[in-house]
């Protein structure tokens, strides 16, 4: 556990370092502030006091910035060699790939606490529902922990960190639009099947305010899944020189 | 710690990295990995490493499995591998206390490892330089500081004087054999004169196959079995003598080096020629001014055993 953290602490000073961290935060606030606040449909055109614009813009603005955070976390190791000398230390793989998975979850955590602010602002207007919000916010960190995962996964696959953004960005894309718009023109078990796949799907019940164990064991799967193929990708190694 | 291979063999597609290689290294020694480039020392020293697992055969490091126990036993090995790779946009303090913080190094003692590694490889007008701003020859210093955080038994090195200049290259050696004293140390390279500097045994490795093992010396006569002399006789016909030389029992093969001055060189089985060739001189009242072993190059042992 202190070996994770160890690997978690340095991930994150080197965002905070390369300022990625704060042009990332910089540009989540700006742009989910933007349409959230000001412009297209936002908060006043709705008429409620309800924080749900907000997540439908930062469920777009994460699916973004995700791919960007997790694409130099092996891609980069792989490209200069120092994923040799990080595994020779006395680490599991395991234990290098949960260390970078909780160092992308824990800056976008604190990208999310930043807007704390809106909150505070809303509930000032009217009658806000807690709950409602308190799904919102565990939606977005569960389709955050979903994306870092695939993220994490391409980046683990080669040693450029611009493949590792698109491809994640492709495979993004199939859970977060493809899968339903298919799934819509599609009747009977092959719809059903692309619907349950659907990322939209699940994220839209739960930030709706209806905590489903399904929904969560979804996007935990995606998570899980993400991590495995990592681990998967990174035993490579012994086959291929 | 002692490191032992048994019948290791690594696999990539259908090319053998690694042709089942057995070889036993005591405690304390200077190894030297000598081969051409893709010969399999960087793929073996992976595997002692764990970084990579062998497909047959198995490393044992101090009687332990490194399949077994791979983290217990890393945490005794330091190592630098090929291209000193290392982050370049980290300052160099911070490094080493990741480096020392990820060997298990705690908190308390982390700072003064750190400063001590700093004092050890000279960093210390860098040391709050980020990585990447630093020259090759600092770089190398900072790579091998990541490898001794730890004060680790074993050290391995991958080429650790690869790219550097004759004054670097110099100081790295006599680090490693300073450090050397306490710790088996494992270094590849397919420098000549580095392993005779600085190393007590050589393994020669060629395609994945181990094809000597030994000490320099050894090795000179272990591949030539004869060596050459370099004799100059006096008080005696030219070709009288010559011909006697080649009647000897143990001379397989007599050059003039310089007809006039009566100077041969003779090749011989080691051994036994230097006091025939002595006998014959009284036998025949020649005197005999001069008898030098010329050396084998270690050049030519490796040449000769890794062409084909």
């Amino acid at each position: 556990m202190e070996k994770i953290w160890i690997i978690t602490r340095r991930e994150l000073a080197s965002f905070f370092d390369s300022l990625t961290a704060f042009i990332m935060i910089v540009l989540f606030l700006g742009f989910s502030g933007f349409f959230t606040w000001i412009s297209g449909s936002d908060i006043f055109m709705s008429g409620q006091a309800s924080l749900r614009p907000f997540f439908g813009i930062a469920y777009w603005t994460l699916f973004f910035f995700i791919p960007a955070l997790t694409m130099r976390m092996f891609a980069e190791e792989n490209r200069s060699g120092t994923i040799e000398i990080l595994l020779t230390k006395p680490v599991t793989d395991r234990q290098v790939i949960i260390g970078k998975y909780l160092a992308t979850l824990l800056l976008i955590a604190i990208a999310l606490a930043l807007t704390f602010p809106y909150i505070i602002t809303i509930s000032r207007i009217g009658n806000i529902d807690g709950g409602a919000v308190l799904c919102g916010y565990l939606a977005l960190i569960l389709i955050s922990a979903a994306y870092a995962g695939i993220g994490l996964f391409t980046s683990s696959i080669t040693n450029n960190q611009i493949v590792a953004f698109l491809s994640s960005l492709f495979i993004g894309l199939f859970f977060h639009i493809i899968f339903q718009v298919i799934s819509g023109s599609m009747k009977g078990l092959p719809g059903q099947i692309l619907s349950t796949l659907s990322m939209t799907v699940h994220f839209e019940s739960l930030s709706r305010g209806v905590v489903d164990l399904k929904d969560i064991v979804y996007f935990l799967s995606v998570s899980f899944m993400g991590l495995f193929l990592t681990e998967v990708s990174l035993a490579r190694r012994n086959a291929f020189n | 710690m002692d490191i032992v291979i048994e019948n290791l063999t690594k696999r990539y597609g259908v090319q053998k990295a690694v042709d089942n290689i057995s070889l036993k290294i005591a405690t304390g020694e200077i190894i030297g990995f000598l081969g051409p480039n893709g010969a399999g020392k960087t793929t073996t020293m992976k595997i002692i490493t764990s970084y990579i697992s062998a497909d047959e055969g198995e490393v044992f490091i101090g009687g332990k499995s490194v399949k077994e126990d791979p983290v217990g036993l890393k945490k005794h090995i330091g190592y630098l591998p090929e291209n000193n790779p290392l982050y370049h946009d980290m300052p160099v303090m911070e490094y080493l206390e990741f480096s020392g913080r990820l060997q298990g190094i705690g908190k308390n003692e982390i700072e003064k490892r750190v400063a001590e590694m700093i004092r050890i490889t000279g960093l210390n007008r860098e040391k709050h330089k980020k990585i990447g701003e630093l020259s090759k020859g600092y770089r190398q210093r900072v790579g091998l500081a990541q490898a001794l955080i730890h004060d680790p038994q074993i050290l391995i090195l991958d080429e650790p004087t690869s790219g550097l200049d004759p004054n670097q290259i110099a100081e790295i050696r006599k680090l490693i054999r300073e450090l050397g004293r306490e710790k088996t140390v494992i270094l590849s390279t397919h420098i000549l004169p580095e392993v005779e500097a600085t190393c007590d045994r050589i393994f020669i490795i060629n395609k994945g196959k181990l094809v000597a093992d030994g000490t320099a010396d050894n090795l000179r006569k272990q591949a030539q079995g004869t060596e050459i002399i370099r004799v100059k006789i006096e008080d005696g016909a030219t070709d009288n003598i010559f011909n006697a030389l080649k009647d000897l029992k143990s001379v397989s093969m007599v050059d003039f080096t310089d007809r006039r001055l009566n100077r041969f060189d003779v090749h011989c089985r080691s051994g036994e020629a230097r006091r025939e060739i002595f006998s014959l001189c009284v036998k025949n009242n020649w005197v005999l001014t001069e008898m030098t072993q010329l050396e084998t190059k270690l050049e030519d042992i490796f040449r000769e055993l890794t062409m084909n």
